[in-house]
């Protein structure tokens, strides 16, 4: 098990679990997000070959309504 | 000329667009609301801001951006909320990613959280930053104009001034700034924030701002698809009248508009 912070909250994870699992187990797949890993951008199209770490933290982030 | 050639476009970094009104998406009742206001106000360029997703918590909730598509809007991402550059940076990065490499974005980094004034310090080091990472920056200001023209100068490619406080709709407060700022900047200047109501919008376009902005104008009206209406004609009324150049105004005339000569004389007494 690993466990990230996501959004803030602590989760745990059977490891490995890429970027792309992640986003699957969050129910986020096919959703348009953006993802950060410790403060880096990690591209869409580089998801699944990002396996996540102990201790990573995340932002997942979406568009709201604003001005 | 073609049938529907607009010869007045707004032209942001070298994109044109038709409409020089452009619509904030928060503070409506619904995503519905939010797309009919913005049909209503013919906006092509509308705000959006960057926050958390909710992680599973509640799948299957609606996005803002399947009420707005990206093929049919240009997305603005603002830094709403955002107190430093370094925040307005990083949340830009995500934005950048979530709209697929789209570079057009809204820079605001605030002061204050009692009046969202502009930290124009830290918006100035942000535009700096993002400027050199190839975003094209539509940057949220005070109406000062030598920190607009610095904002210029670093490479932002419109300067967006406020008429008053953020969400405060209390109007254009300072006219003649805006109009300094209007008449050294070479890019676009659009005013955002503090347009309260059409006569607002209109007046920002008469000095000569090349759109407006706005978003609790719209949103916070008891109708707000029927203020978008009115928006989107105010910002045109004003346009057109910016572009027809107005009367000077003169505290009297002896000058009507109806012939002096030629009355019909009184009925002579027999």
């Amino acid at each position: 098990m690993i466990s990230v912070t996501i959004n803030g909250e602590t989760r745990s994870f059977e490891a490995p679990v890429s970027c792309a699992e992640l986003i699957e187990r969050l129910a986020l797949a096919g959703k348009r997000v953006a993802l950060e890993r410790n403060g880096e951008i990690v591209p869409r199209s580089r998801f699944a070959e990002q396996p996540l770490a102990e201790g990573d933290r995340l932002e997942i982030v979406v568009a709201v309504g604003g001005g | 000329m073609k049938p529907h050639e607009n010869l007045d476009p707004l032209v942001i970094a070298g994109k044109s667009y038709g409409s020089r009104l452009l619509l904030g998406t928060g503070k409506y009742k619904d995503f519905a609301e939010t797309k009919a206001a913005v049909e209503a106000s013919g906006a092509e360029i509308v705000t959006v801001a960057i926050r958390r997703t909710n992680i599973g918590q509640n799948a299957g909730e609606p996005s803002l951006l399947e009420y707005l598509s990206p093929s049919k809007y240009t997305i603005l991402p603002n830094t709403a909320g955002c107190y430093s550059a370094q925040d307005a940076v990083r949340t830009l990065r995500l934005a950048r990613e979530l709209l697929d490499g789209h570079d057009l974005v809204k820079l605001e980094v605030l002061g204050d959280p009692k009046t969202l004034y502009p930290n124009v310090v830290e918006t100035l080091a942000a535009a700096a930053t993002l400027v050199k990472e190839n975003f094209k920056v539509m940057v949220y200001t005070s109406d000062d104009s030598i920190v607009a023209k610095q904002l210029e100068e670093t490479g932002c490619v419109a300067v967006m001034p406020l008429a008053s406080l953020i969400g405060s709709g209390m109007g254009i407060l300072n006219p003649w700034n805006l109009q300094i700022i209007i008449e050294s900047a070479k890019v676009p200047v659009l005013v955002d924030a503090g347009v309260g109501t059409a006569s607002d919008a209109a007046i920002a376009m008469e000095l000569g701002c090349d759109g407006v902005l706005m978003n609790t104008a719209v949103a916070a009206a008891n109708n707000p698809v029927l203020m978008a209406s009115a928006m989107r004609k105010a910002v045109e009324a004003g346009r057109a009248a910016f572009l027809a150049g107005r009367m000077p105004k003169k505290l009297y005339t002896a000058s009507p508009s109806s012939p002096a000569a030629g009355l019909v004389a009184p009925p002579s007494k027999t």
